[in-house]
């Protein structure tokens, strides 16, 4: 079952520059929130947050409150831990090149010392019939590296990666946006049947996507958060000025 | 520029038509000129080094001088001893800096590093052998297979360092965030996913700085000295092949010379060997099928 | 707005969770990364290290002959270990003669070498020749001075130098008896080791010159040498001249085969018929046999020099080749 993220106060810096500003928001578990807003406004850098992947950046940090069910992300646990609690999907798709499909998706958990093969066996094939890919690798499991794989088949690779490990949250930063329509479409239905066992915070500049997929939407501007709210209001009566402005393309 | 209808426009001149055709034969004779030595080289090798080559010779120890027959048995063995000694310590060495510099190093202290490899890069050989007879010969007391293999080493780190770092500069970011993300350790990442990666490009490097040390001389000539014996331990003076081969080219011996051109083809064909192995390895490719 | 399809979802299988889920929240300590990096910090440090303790060592082990002789060591002429009385002048002369020798022969054939395989050489022909230039450079110098020894002195003493001497005698370069053995053997297989790096580091400066300068200077009606000349060697100039060089560094320090043919004399004479001494050349023939602490210390010394030299020498060679070839676009660390 997934837990939901409270965000207080949230800041963030690029060595002197500031990418967000103040970030208050509650991200309701087993829901999917999408995170839209113009380039640049800080939706990848929120999301990075979460989980702590910020910092990886050098000269970069950030300061205030995230709890994730009992969790303080940022206070007393170690990156390492929170990221095996929350997973992530990148933006392009990034399966481990020299691994076979098999060997990617139990990478989370081999790395972490788990060692024993008949429930990674099990896992694996649990993984990868979460992201939809099972039907289509499952007799190529340990002979077809990662990389051999389409677009995207590689996504829904990197997905089932990230759920191997079981975490509580799922984040997916642009997930869909270096792919076709069609493997766009079948993701999108994935992250529908995932709510139900994860939370998930999607960030997309596509907003017919946000209005898809999630329940909760967040509207960035310029590191700010504008606007948080069911996302049928967000696109039917925004409170904002900005943000509907935003919804209706006068800029963005 | 001007341009009339009514100006005819003139071909190239004979002149400057000839001189180009004149230096296109003239760097055409430059190729020949400088592949010529290298096929006598070669067909020398072969010519005058199978001739030699016989059983004996890769089984035996040299003969005592004037006698005919006997071989560089020890001289394969001890070059092949040394070389593990030098490889146990110039490529940990080497690997670590190389991850070094691309893991931590992307900053006025890696540039430091970066530049002295360069600089060690650059000593002769025979200094090399200088300081490994300072600190190993005459630490011990007495020439060495370790002396070789210490001098050795120092000339294979700044080849394996350069080569591991510019192969782990090429795994993309996104791969090392993907570990990230799934909540693997740093150090973890960089050896099991990054150093995993880039595997294939660092062995190449590695037998590169291999094959250039295995047909180094002088560096030997006062650390392992040499041997007319067996040897397998560490703290002895050892034979190598290239020694055994100075040594009988410039002995006034015909019986020697006959023996110092098989082993310069034993030489040349086991450095043939780890090239081309390094080709093989490469071949397999690390990043199978991506673009 | 119509929903996606839900999916066939999968059995739970819960035990192998929750293992999963406590391994995991198993050990993460912080220390095996300070560890793993302070592995590879000292890796890195060492070679600083190594470059400290070679130039301590050198200049320790060289320091008595340095206060017996100080800087006219350098040229001094009398090589006598005997009396010991060492000055190296003979070796600083034969190293300068036999590079520059084999600089003046090889600058030229590897020039030509570059320009054809970058600029003339149809493709199919490119690959192949260029792996049998870097081919030479693989090959060991020992080898090199094997076949020297066996091959090209001779070659020298029967045909070369008595050609040479009767038609240039005149000019005082190819005087005397022609051995074989001597500077000119020396510089002629320095040459062929040479030929290979300066055509190499040429052909990447070369091919580091941008394509738009080419088409500008062929566009104003150039034939392809004029070409070559205005627009790609003119702007390749700097690095040219650094991978020259490197190429003066490799031979400065080139030991073996240079050993093999040059003589072994500490003489020093006009024509190149007559035998020399380098200064790699002596501390490889000397060193082992080096009595006395002072006839050590003045080799180490003259090791020093060389490392000096040829160090000072790689660095202004590497500036050049930079100063061109560095807009090549930086490699992937995205």
């Amino acid at each position: 079952m997934g837990v939901g993220i409270k965000v207080e106060h949230l800041n963030a810096w690029f060595g002197k520059t500031q990418a967000l500003h103040d970030i208050s928001m509650d991200v309701p578990a087993n829901h999917a929130t999408a995170i839209i807003g113009p380039s640049g406004c800080g939706k990848s850098t929120f999301v990075r947050c979460l989980n702590r992947m910020h910092e990886t950046i050098p000269e970069a940090r950030a300061e205030g409150k995230v709890r994730m069910g009992d969790l303080d992300v940022y206070n007393g646990t170690a990156a390492v831990q929170i990221r095996r609690r929350i997973g992530m999907v990148f933006q392009k798709p990034n399966p481990f090149p020299t691994m076979s499909i098999y060997d990617n998706v139990a990478a989370g958990l081999k790395l972490n010392g788990f060692r024993n093969h008949k429930q990674l066996d099990d896992i694996v094939e649990r993984s990868l019939k979460l992201s939809a890919l099972w039907d289509e690798v499952k007799d190529t499991l340990r002979k077809k590296s990662g990389a051999s794989l389409s677009g995207g088949q590689q996504q829904r690779l990197c997905i089932a990666r990230a759920l191997a490990v079981e975490p509580e949250v799922l984040l997916m930063d642009e997930p869909c946006s270096a792919l076709d329509p069609i493997s766009t479409g079948k993701i999108e239905e994935l992250i529908f049947q995932l709510k139900e066992e994860f939370t998930i915070v999607i960030v997309t500049h596509n907003m017919q996507q946000a209005s898809r997929v999630a329940e909760f939407t967040g509207f960035f501007l310029l590191g700010k958060l504008i606007e948080f709210d069911r996302t049928e209001k967000i696109f039917t009566t925004p409170s904002d000025k900005r943000t509907e402005d935003y919804i209706t393309g006068r800029f963005g | 520029m001007p341009n009339s209808s009514h100006v005819a426009i003139t071909p190239i001149s004979v002149w400057r038509r000839s001189v180009n055709n004149l230096v296109t034969i003239a760097a055409a004779g430059a190729v020949i000129l400088v592949l010529l030595p290298l096929g006598a080289i070669f067909a020398y090798l072969v010519y005058k080094g199978i001739g030699a080559l016989n059983w004996a010779f890769l089984t035996q120890t040299p003969k005592p001088v004037g006698e005919a027959g006997g071989g560089m048995a020890n001289a394969i063995a001890g070059s092949a001893l040394i070389l593990l000694i030098a490889s146990c310590i110039g490529v940990p060495i080497g690997i670590g800096a190389g991850v070094y510099l691309a893991e931590y190093g992307r900053n006025r202290f890696g540039d430091l590093i970066r530049f002295t490899a360069d600089v060690l890069n650059g000593v002769p050989s025979i200094v090399v052998g200088i300081v490994a007879y300072a600190i190993v010969v005459l630490a011990q007391g007495h020439f060495s297979a370790l002396a070789g293999g210490v001098a050795l080493a120092i000339m294979m780190i700044p080849t394996i360092t350069r080569a591991t770092e510019e192969m782990l500069l090429l795994v993309p970011q996104a791969i090392r965030e993907a570990a990230y993300g799934l909540g693997v350790a740093r150090w973890r990442t960089t050896l099991s996913i990054t150093l995993r990666t880039a595997s294939s490009g660092i062995i190449t490097g590695v037998m590169l700085a291999f094959a250039r040390v295995a047909g180094e001389t002088a560096p030997l000539l006062f650390t392992a000295f040499g041997n007319q014996y067996w040897n397998w331990k560490v703290n002895q003076p050892t034979a190598a092949l290239s020694l055994q081969v100075f040594t009988y080219a410039i002995s006034p011996f015909d019986e020697w010379h006959r023996q110092a051109w098989a082993g310069a083809l034993i030489l040349i064909v086991l450095i043939v060997l780890a090239v081309s192995a390094v080709r093989l390895v490469a071949g397999r490719g690390m990043l199978k099928g991506t673009t | 707005m119509p929903g996606p399809q839900p999916i066939a979802k999968p059995e739970v299988v819960d035990s192998s969770r929750a293992r999963a889920q406590a391994l995991l929240r198993a050990g993460t300590n912080r220390i095996w990364d300070d560890i793993f990096q302070f592995a590879m910090l000292a890796c890195g440090v060492f070679v600083l290290v190594l470059v400290a303790i070679i130039v301590y060592e050198l200049v320790t082990r060289s320091s008595l002959s340095w206060h017996a002789f100080g800087w006219k060591f350098f040229f001094r002429s009398e090589w006598d270990p005997v009396n010991e009385q060492f000055g190296a002048w003979p070796f600083v002369y034969g190293t300068v003669v036999s590079s520059i020798l084999a600089l003046i022969l090889a600058v030229p054939l590897a020039l030509g070498v570059a320009v054809f395989i970058t600029e003339m050489s149809p493709r199919w022909l490119k690959g192949p020749l260029a792996f049998t230039t870097e081919l030479l450079a693989a090959i060991p110098s020992v080898i090199y001075g094997l076949w020297a020894i066996f091959v090209l002195v001779p070659l020298l003493r029967v045909y070369l130098e008595p050609f040479l001497g009767r038609y240039f005698g005149w000019t005082g370069l190819f005087e005397g008896a022609p051995y074989g053995i001597g500077m000119l053997a020396a510089g002629i297989i320095l040459a062929i080791m040479v030929v290979p790096i300066v055509s190499s580091i040429t052909r990447e400066v070369i091919t580091a010159v941008s394509q738009q300068q080419r088409e500008a200077v062929l566009a104003l009606g150039a034939t392809r040498w004029e070409m070559i000349r205005t627009g790609v060697l003119r702007n390749a100039r700097a690095g040219i001249l650094g991978a020259v060089i490197l190429g003066l560094g490799r031979a400065l320090g080139e030991t073996m085969a240079v050993t093999m043919v040059i003589g072994n004399r500490p003489e020093i004479a006009k024509s190149l018929f007559a035998p020399g001494y380098t200064m790699a050349s002596v501390i490889a023939n000397e060193f082992s046999e080096a009595t006395s602490d002072t006839y050590l210390s003045a080799l180490v010394e003259v090791g020093l020099a060389l490392f000096l030299v040829t160090i000072i020498v790689n660095i202004l060679a590497q500036v050049l080749v930079w100063s061109v070839t560095r807009g090549m676009p930086a490699r992937g660390h995205a």
